[in-house]
């Protein structure tokens, strides 16, 4: 069983659109997304929720009125400034619990933290794991970690060849989670200064784990002279560029629509995705 | 005034909406830019800056003097983060699962613990054509931003303008960017996952207690169900720029509407008056 993690670095170049794709195209597979802040993924899949479950994940510090003697000892010991006016800022606390600690009058004490939900769904496509990190929590590198296991695990019950991931944006906790251990990285980038500065972020941060990637220029014909310029960046570090895609409307219309492009029209970008996946199989399998 | 420009989803044209909003305001009164995406910075790209001052961020990390160290596992049992594993006869330390909150060598009662920075980003500062601008940039390889975030943040100028450039999504880097801030712009795209990630944007900043308003990106694009969303919402659609090639191709090569399109100057800051009318007002309901 192999997996692909779909990233960007810069959000908005069409991680999401690309996923939705392969997964009307991969046959034996099942669908993860790891994008839990913004995920987006269901608005194309339409997935039936088949299984709920909370996510609980660290602590968070509560004080006491009653017991607090207003010494301040913990407002001057928190690093984070998650106490002010002798009230914990849950927003800020990173429930390292120093000042449950060390409180002399005993008046603070830790509570477990639901920080999310996470689902297993079905879908026209094959089973899909996705998750929804409550508003303003931290440890979205452990729920993706979560997700991904779930997804591994339904993978190896049906004996499913590919997990296609759709990972967050940027380099940083939760993108780490998406891409340790994965088979391939594939990086979707645009022909934009910032395009290519975050790719190049990116590549860096799949080599630092020792993952390989491959590299999909899309909207390439926005700025050309930008998409040559990431090819032969590539081509320096050694990393294939497998695929340019046009700027089509026709991707828009079909997230409007609720379907994969794929699926929503058969023209060049479609032609693109299916040769692109193709591409994917191939090198996955060698 | 410090106002953030966030978005929930990625790509909408918040670092677009942030440049030139500076840029735009630069001859009326001081104004910073502060980059707090700092996975993936931006606005350097279309300002280009000259850097005069660049500072590392460090997280104090444990240092364990074993000769003082009993092995007693205190530290290892106070850690939340299990950066910290006592053994019979020695102890492992795990930098990257620390978050730096201090306890163990506050709490070890042989005092055998004490703190070392560990680099983790670094903040620059600069100017450029008359904007005063900071950024932060975490290491390759770091999976902590918010500790570099807070960098940027120490560095705001609190006597003009701030405006703050806020990474995608809505967990703790965005919370950490957005805090504090006067207002917030939200920039999203009509399109259905320009729509389901604003609504979640709406939700964070809501419960910030931020006031915000929102700018629709590449306006033509999708539907109208935004729009739709922004009334009955009653949140304030605050400038519509339109799905333009021109403008993609501008963005594409790192020049800002401000520059590139001057027209847009005036659109600008009549959005920074609207953000003033909105402050202002609420203030006042505030006092009330």
């Amino acid at each position: 069983m192999k997996e692909v993690v779909v990233l960007s670095g810069k959000g908005g170049t069409g991680k999401t659109s690309i996923v939705g794709s392969f997964a009307a195209l991969a046959k034996s597979k099942v669908l993860v997304d790891c994008d839990v802040d913004a995920a987006d993924l269901h608005l194309l899949l339409q997935p039936v929720i088949r299984e709920k479950n909370e996510f609980w994940s660290g602590q968070v510090a509560e004080i006491n009125e009653d017991k607090c003697t207003q010494c301040g000892l913990c407002q001057e010991l928190c690093r984070f400034k998650a106490i002010v006016d002798f009230r914990v800022d849950l927003v800020s606390c990173e429930g390292c619990g120093f000042c449950a600690h060390i409180c002399p009058a005993g008046a603070i004490t830790m509570r477990e933290n639901l920080a999310g939900q996470w689902f297993i769904s079905d879908t026209r496509y094959g089973d899909m794991v996705h998750a929804r990190l409550g508003i303003a929590q931290e440890n979205s590198g452990k729920l993706v970690a979560l997700v991904r296991q779930k997804a591994r695990e339904l993978a190896e019950k049906q004996g499913a060849e590919h997990i296609i991931s759709d990972g967050p944006p940027g380099i940083g906790c939760p993108v780490i989670s998406s891409l340790s251990g994965a088979s391939l990285a594939l990086l979707v980038t645009e022909p934009t200064l910032s395009g290519i500065h975050d790719l190049e972020r990116v590549s860096d941060v799949c080599h630092h784990f020792g993952v390989p990637a491959m590299v999909c220029i899309n909207k390439y014909d926005i700025n050309e002279i930008n998409a040559d310029k990431i090819e032969s960046y590539c081509l320096n570090q050694g990393i294939e560029t497998v695929a340019r895609i046009p700027f089509d409307n026709a991707v828009t219309e079909a997230m409007v629509q609720g379907v994969p492009v794929v699926e929503y029209t058969q023209n060049g970008v479609s032609h693109k995705i299916e040769a692109l996946w193709e591409k994917i199989e191939q090198s996955l399998k060698k | 005034m410090i106002i953030s420009v966030a978005s929930g989803k990625g790509g909408t044209g918040k670092t677009l909406v942030a440049t030139s909003l500076a840029l735009s305001l630069k001859d009326r009164c001081r104004v910073q830019l502060l980059d707090c995406d700092v996975e993936e910075p931006n606005v350097h790209i279309f300002l280009r800056p000259a850097i005069t001052g660049s500072e590392a961020v460090c997280i104090p990390i444990p240092r364990m003097d074993e000769a003082k160290c009993t092995f007693c596992g205190k530290c290892a049992e106070i850690c939340a983060y299990h950066a910290i594993a006592v053994f019979p006869r020695n102890v492992l330390i795990f930098p990257h699962l620390c978050h730096g909150c201090g306890a163990c060598s506050y709490l070890c009662p042989e005092t055998a613990i004490s703190e070392e920075g560990k680099e983790i980003g670094v903040v620059e500062s600069g100017h450029a054509d008359g904007v005063d601008f900071v950024q932060g940039r975490l290491n390759v390889g770091e999976a902590m931003p918010t500790p570099v975030i807070r960098k940027v943040k120490d560095l705001v100028n609190y006597e003009g303008i701030s405006i703050i450039d806020v990474s995608p999504g809505t967990s703790c880097p965005v919370v950490e960017s957005i805090k504090g801030s006067d207002f917030c712009l939200l920039v999203t795209e009509p399109t259905p996952f320009g729509l389901n990630d604003l609504i979640l944007a709406v939700e964070t900043v809501k419960k910030l207690e931020v006031p915000c308003g929102v700018v629709v990106n590449r306006a033509g694009v999708g539907n109208e169900k935004v729009e739709e969303y922004c009334l009955k919402e009653n949140l304030p659609v605050l400038l519509t720029i339109p799905l333009d090639k021109e403008i993609a191709r501008l963005y594409s090569r790192g020049v800002t509407l401000a520059e590139g399109m001057p027209q847009w100057r005036g659109n600008f800051t009549e959005l920074y008056n609207r953000i003033q009318e909105l402050v202002d007002e609420r203030s006042r309901c505030l006092k009330r």
